[in-house]
């Protein structure tokens, strides 16, 4: 091998890495406030790049229309769970983010969709829709479940990527798709070739580590979900609400999952289950990182990512089997590192 | 003197057991008053009941409204607050995001003024702000769980076994915070297993054993009372009676 194509395998190994690492954070994120092993990541991103291909070929995506029947069916359980005590400041809340939201973006997507409009603003909208399902998704399905163990969690999680994924066959069908591309410019450095796309994803995945990084440093809200996730009862002691938590941590894995689809869209083709197996890295990256460490899930990401383009060039029918074995030596270190923990007393 | 806080015939479980049983208690407006006993007597049990953490059976009334059907944190939003035995600081973020956080329902104007005052209470705090919460001593995570309550401006803060674990001197200062806590208009409901530092700075206590209360009155009274005495103030039967 010559340090050509070493060079290129690194170049393509760091940009599936970044966003590799933009899932796992998702999924560290989502884990320690809620205690939820998102399974549905993988629905997120295969939501946001079709849901933006589809936009982009003048389509109308389906997404659209789950997110606001989604958030009609969560205004429901807000009304139910409010049945005894209305509070209208909190009705008016919950129908402003569950009715109200979703249903401008499905009017926003109804018109943008005969008018073919710029990749910025097909950006947006996927986001908006695949967010908007997100939050969602935590009020139907997880909030109820909040005070039950990780393992209804993670039962109740796999039942979501199930539904989402056959939903996701009905909106896009079974055709892969590709979106346009987010920057057209090119540089050529040395024997590399730095493309558009590989910028954007270089760029937008950078801005949002810092922009998340400032969010939790610096922001009432963020530090409010480092606190549900460093002590679930002391936040609720100060008066965070564990939803309001769980809605956010929903709201940002949403968004950062609709987000890294749209950056890989372009750069290879999707199918409708596409997302599964590109969510499952992020996961790999988030166990090495004992999923609570972010720097190290962020570096294990990019770990991940080089270690696959190496094997697609060397071995590339294992590929994935080589990823996922990363895992093996991991959890047997971790396992032998771990303190010893006595069984639960009940 | 208006009422604050009142329980009527809780009952609190787990599982089968009933760690409180029949237990009717009031705290009033600008009071401070103590719950004694022994470990295992029902007393936390009972704090993290009227706080929403543990099911109540019976009724429980804060500031006149009902706390039946409310969550933790409309009871926060109401003004009681609890600081419990385990403090659960969060200990990987610093003292001052922990005080911040306390102020989460706060406006910015509330927040800053929280600050001062309870940077004025505990000036160790103020020294420590940028240290992470885990690697403070006993004696100050157990301020800064005060402070963070203290932030949420609490018409009645509930504190559980404030002393435990803690050197004297320390245990010393926290107890004339408590007696402070009175001049801001603060109630306070105490637990602690040192009756001796709680009967002198409470002026109603109640006397708790297997999860009932068996003698409630003055602080002062109690403090004589030949039955705590033997039990709870550390004195030999024979010194008390004589």
């Amino acid at each position: 091998m010559n340090t050509t194509i070493m060079l290129f395998l690194l170049q393509d190994g760091i940009t599936n890495g970044a966003i590799y690492a933009l899932l796992g954070l998702a999924l560290v994120l989502v884990f320690a406030v809620t205690r939820v092993i998102l399974i549905p990541q993988g629905e997120f991103v295969t939501y946001g790049a079709l849901t933006y291909a589809s936009l982009a070929a003048g389509q109308m995506p389906g997404t659209a229309k789950l997110a606001f029947a989604m958030g009609l069916v969560a205004f429901a359980f807000d009304l139910y769970a409010a049945r005894k005590s209305l509070h209208w400041q909190r009705i008016a809340r919950a129908f402003a983010l569950n009715v109200v939201f979703p249903g401008l973006v499905l009017a926003a997507t109804v018109w943008a969709a005969g008018q073919r409009p710029p990749a910025g603003i097909n950006l947006v909208l996927a986001l908006l829709i695949v967010a908007a399902i997100g939050l969602s998704l935590y009020r139907v399905v997880f909030q109820p479940l909040a005070h039950t163990s990780v393992l209804v969690l993670l039962i109740a999680s796999v039942g979501c990527h199930l539904a989402l994924q056959g939903l996701g066959l009905l909106f896009f069908g079974a055709e892969g798709q590709r979106g346009p591309t987010l920057l057209n410019a090119s540089a050529v450095l040395g024997p590399l070739r730095f493309t558009g796309q590989g910028m954007a994803v270089y760029g937008i995945t950078i801005a949002f580590i810092v922009a998340l990084w400032l969010f939790f440093g610096l922001t009432l809200y963020g530090k409010a979900l480092r606190a549900t996730a460093v002590n679930r009862l002391g936040a609720r002691l100060v008066g965070i609400r564990t939803t309001l938590s769980g809605q956010i941590a929903f709201l940002l894995a949403a968004t950062i999952g609709a987000l890294s689809g749209i950056l890989i869209v372009p750069i290879t083709t999707l199918y409708y289950d596409s997302g599964f197996l590109i969510g499952l890295k992020g996961f790999v990256a988030a166990i090495i990182g004992g999923l609570v460490s972010y720097p190290l899930t962020a570096v294990a990401a990019l770990l991940v990512g080089i270690v696959e383009a190496f094997s697609s060039f060397y071995a590339s029918n294992f590929k994935e089997v080589i990823v996922f074995t990363l895992l093996i030596p991991v959890l047997v270190l971790r396992s032998l590192a771990a303190p010893a923990v006595e069984e639960e007393k009940d | 003197m208006s009422t604050l806080l009142s329980v009527e015939d809780a009952h609190v479980s787990y599982g089968k057991v009933e760690a409180v049983r029949s237990v009717s208690l009031e705290v009033g407006d600008n009071e401070i008053v103590t719950i004694i006993g022994a470990n295992g007597a029902g007393k936390t049990t009972l704090l993290s009941a009227i706080m929403g953490v543990l099911p109540l059976k019976g009724r429980v009334a804060f500031a006149g409204e009902n706390l039946a059907r409310l969550e933790i944190e409309d009871r926060v939003a109401l003004g009681l607050s609890l600081v419990p035995e385990h403090r659960e600081l969060f200990a990987s973020m610093n003292v001052e995001d922990n005080l911040e956080l306390g102020a989460f329902r706060m406006s910015k104007a509330r927040t800053a003024a929280g600050f001062e005052h309870v940077y004025m209470l505990f000036p160790r705090l103020k020294e420590r702000r940028k240290q992470l919460a885990g690697t403070l001593s006993g004696g100050e995570q157990q301020m800064l769980a005060m402070g963070r309550a203290l932030m949420g401006a609490p018409k009645l803060l509930m504190l559980d076994e404030p002393s435990l674990g803690l050197a004297p001197i320390i245990v010393a200062g926290i107890f004339e915070i408590i007696a402070k806590l009175r001049q801001d208009g603060v109630s306070v409901l105490l637990v602690e297993q040192n009756a001796k530092a709680a009967l002198q700075v409470a002026d109603r206590a109640y006397v708790m054993e297997l999860g009932e209360f068996v003698l409630n009155g003055k602080a002062s009274e109690i403090a004589t009372d030949q039955r705590v005495a033997a039990s709870y103030l550390g004195f030999a039967e024979s010194a008390a009676a004589g």
